[in-house]
């Protein structure tokens, strides 16, 4: 059963985020990232961790791509969308020739990796206090540093935004 | 439907006949998860009864009262009018227009179904029951110490269904109702968050089970140590958020009728409407239910922990209470009867059909028939005498108490909505990120200094 | 005050206006509590059952009117059918042999379709012959010929029962 499940969330979440990559309507991409995400936190449950599902539903498939979801909508435009004989035959080239080593490394990297039996989780593994004590104690710092990070993004694109406005 | 309530009989068959313990827990776990869809399910119809009437009163008129069942004449004050409507919409033809996209067509009502229904997953319906052999039952279908989150996240779901819907339909309104019912329900996310944070706060959890029990006892020695009076504030805004996030009015720009003909349901006829209509009013109940969960106690039958559950679980203390319960019902159902056959007079006056003989079966149908069986369950059987029976009654008592908070709230909901007029469109975005973002961060804030100082 | 833009009037002030509903569901409900308290104050009919009667002065369907020994009022004098703007009344004339009154209508169709129910016919009747005070509506038909309404179906019309003391109410006015 858990299995099984598990093999349905990951196909869903990899078949997604590919047609996110492949298809070429704009709102198809995007609602295909919403299922990958969504399939995300059903694994995340597997994990028996259900904060991070949650959240993940909550922010990323919630809040952000409908953000997306609705500026493709808005703008409705689909003149933008990339047709078929777009990519040059250099580029093929190139991308092949970046992406062949890259991938063969990715590959003996994960074959050779000597993944230890992870420890049984504790019992409060997942929830709420957990989750909070260890993002504001022992991952302090970097948390706070993202933060920062995304609030210069923030900036950075209203920044721009004005700019184009004016 | 019908499916849901053969799940639901299979599983009080299975416990029946199994002994009510642990020997049943499959079918206790089936019982569990046809418990919510199956109360969300049957809002439904008083919902609409209640829109449908309520408008009518408030605005001087008589209301749907037509609609009977051949033979019976019932009318039921109108109710029969949504098998009517039923029938009608099942029996329309399923038409896909030519120009919208197929898929997330057909999906958008699916999806928006299907939302509404998972949300109410979390919520506990009663106490948890335990019984004398030990196996404890919850009446909840997802017992999940994220619950509200769940919530949170479900509801964020729904906003696709519309947003789809809208954009699908290849139709100005639509799109123009799904792109206002998008960032409307955004912005709202946003109030809705920062109230039930407060609740976190309050609560010290994200359960609902542990939100429940937090609202027992008193505060500020006077008040009950409900979440209405713990966190008024947070009360309000998450009124004003669940209006707007169910796309009421006054918040109803989604579907404005009076400029976007029907918003995102523009292109949709039949059986794939209906799905929309029934999503919103499931969607009402869902969001009654979570904020008499949050804020008005949940399961529990009265204020200041009057009527506890360690109290009323005591096979006498049940018996009294189902006596009196029982005794009640006996009363209000003869005085249904006698007012029902005092109506018949002038009622048959009117019809010529049987739906001149309405009032006698009314009569005996929902007064003198109820009434005897009261009065006969008082009198021969008198109530509980065993442990798991003083659970039962307990589990009923309480569900009974929920179902009657969550009926009031989406009365209120109804009440509301024939009472406010429309917002336009930039004051219901001023509304969200001018006063209530920031109030609720304030009110937050608040609360947070007063968990912290010990008053809450 | 109402047109200015909510950004100059102040977004404080907009927390008056949840009072403002609280009040305005205030009304809302005593009027629901009004209509279950008193139903029959509601102006609603329930209208195929039960039917308000027509004003006195309203023309509905026309009639003809008879002698105290049941024959025909009307002498053909073809005061109405001259008077009719529309042309719909037809009369054919016949003469009696025995009575004083010697003419009356042999045929008195009046086509609904042509009627434009102005009354002009009742004014110019002699005799008093004609009326349209029945409290009927010309009912709709699937041929031509059932809004031909002859002679005998006018003579069964019956004058609407009971205008008296009528005073409008008023859904009325």
């Amino acid at each position: 059963m858990h299995d099984a499940l598990f093999w349905f969330c990951a196909s869903i979440a990899v078949g997604g985020a590919l047609l996110a990559m492949l298809r070429r309507e704009p709102l198809k991409c995007a609602l295909s990232l919403i299922a990958s995400f969504v399939a995300l936190a059903g694994l995340y449950f597997l994990l028996k961790s259900p904060f991070p599902a949650v959240l993940q539903i909550l922010l990323y498939a919630g809040a952000i791509m409908v953000l997306i979801v609705f500026v493709i909508m808005f703008l409705n435009d689909e003149s933008g969308a990339p047709g078929k004989g777009d990519i040059s035959r250099g580029g093929l080239v190139l991308a092949v020739l970046i992406l062949v080593p890259l991938g063969w490394i990715l590959i003996r990297a994960i074959w050779n990796a000597d993944l230890p039996m992870m420890p049984a989780a504790p019992e409060d593994f997942g929830t709420v206090p957990a989750m909070g004590e260890k993002l504001f104690t022992t991952w302090l710092y970097p948390f706070e540093v993202l933060s920062l990070l995304l609030l210069a993004a923030m900036a950075g694109a209203v920044l721009l935004a004005k700019k184009r406005l004016d | 439907m019908s499916a849901l309530l053969a799940l639901f009989l299979a599983a009080a068959g299975f416990i029946f006949w199994q002994g009510f313990g642990a020997e049943a827990a499959f079918g206790w776990m089936l019982l569990s998860a046809a418990i919510p869809w199956l109360f969300v399910l049957n809002m439904i119809p008083p919902m609409i009864w209640m829109e449908r009437k309520g408008c009518a009163y408030i605005q001087d008129r008589v209301g749907p009262e037509r609609a009977f069942i051949p033979g019976l004449g019932l009318r039921m004050a109108g109710l029969i009018h949504n098998l009517a409507d039923v029938v009608k919409l099942v029996t329309k033809e399923e038409l896909l227009p030519k120009h919208v996209n197929r898929t997330f067509y057909v999906a958008a009502p699916m999806l928006s179904m299907a939302v509404a229904l998972l949300v109410g997953a979390v919520v506990p319906f009663c106490h948890e029951l335990r019984f004398s052999d030990g196996f404890v039952f919850r009446a909840q279908a997802l017992d999940l110490n994220v619950g509200l989150l769940w919530f949170l996240s479900m509801s964020s779901i729904g906003v696709y269904s519309v947003a789809l819907a809208g954009w699908s339909s290849n139709n100005k309104y639509g799109q123009l109702g799904g792109l206002r019912a998008s960032a409307s329900m955004i912005s709202y996310e946003t109030v809705l968050g920062l109230s039930v944070a407060t609740a976190f706060l309050v609560h010290g959890s994200t359960s609902l089970n542990d939100m429940v029990s937090g609202q027992y006892g008193t505060f500020l020695e006077v008040l009950p140590r409900w979440g209405i009076c713990t966190m008024p504030v947070g009360f309000v805004l998450y009124m004003i958020a669940a209006l707007a996030e169910t796309n009421r009015s006054p918040f109803d720009l989604a579907e404005a009728e009076s400029e976007l003909v029907a918003g995102f349901h523009t292109e949709y006829g039949a059986f794939k409407f209906a799905l929309f209509f029934m999503a919103e009013y499931v969607s009402i109940v869902v969001q009654s239910l979570i904020i008499v969960t949050i804020f008005l106690g949940g399961w529990q039958p009265l204020p200041w922990n009057l009527l506890h559950h360690d109290w009323l679980v005591e096979p006498a203390n049940a018996a009294l209470v189902l006596r009196w319960l029982l005794g009640a019902t006996a009363l209000g159902a003869g005085a249904f009867g006698l007012w029902c056959l005092k109506w018949h007079r002038t009622n048959r006056l009117r019809w010529k059909d049987s739906r001149k003989n309405e009032g006698i079966v009314l009569a005996m149908m929902l007064g003198f028939g109820p009434a005897l069986a009261a009065l006969l369950a008082v009198l021969l059987w008198g109530g509980p005498t065993s442990a798991d029976g003083g659970v039962f009654t307990a589990a009923v008592v309480e569900f009974s108490a929920l179902a009657g908070k969550t009926l009031f709230l989406c009365w209120v909901f109804v009440w509301i909505r024939w009472t406010v007029p429309r917002f336009r469109y930039d004051q219901l975005m001023h509304l969200a990120w001018k006063l209530l973002i920031p109030l609720g961060l304030v009110n937050l804030i608040g609360t947070a200094v007063l968990v912290k100082t010990g008053v809450i | 005050m109402a047109n200015t833009p909510l950004k100059q009037r102040g977004i404080a002030r907009e927390g008056g206006y949840l009072l403002e509903i609280v009040k305005g569901m205030g009304v809302t409900f005593s009027h629901l509590w009004k209509n279950i308290r008193q139903p029959e104050n509601r102006r609603t009919v329930a209208y195929p059952e039960i039917r308000n009667p027509f004003p006195p002065r309203f023309r509905s369907v026309h009639r003809l009117t008879r002698h105290a020994d049941g024959a025909p009022r009307c002498t053909a004098c073809m005061c109405c059918a001259t008077g009719c703007p529309a042309g719909c009344i037809h009369i054919v004339a016949a003469e009696y042999p025995d009575r004083p009154i010697e003419k009356y209508p042999a045929r008195f169709d009046i086509d609904m379709l042509k009627c434009v129910e102005c009354g002009l016919c009742v004014e110019s009747c002699p005799c008093d012959a004609i009326r349209m005070d029945t409290g009927m509506v010309p009912m709709p038909a699937f041929t031509r010929e059932d809004f031909i309404y002859t002679k005998e179906r006018l003579l069964s019309h019956e004058p609407q029962v009971a205008p008296n003391g009528y005073r409008p109410r008023r859904g009325d006015l």
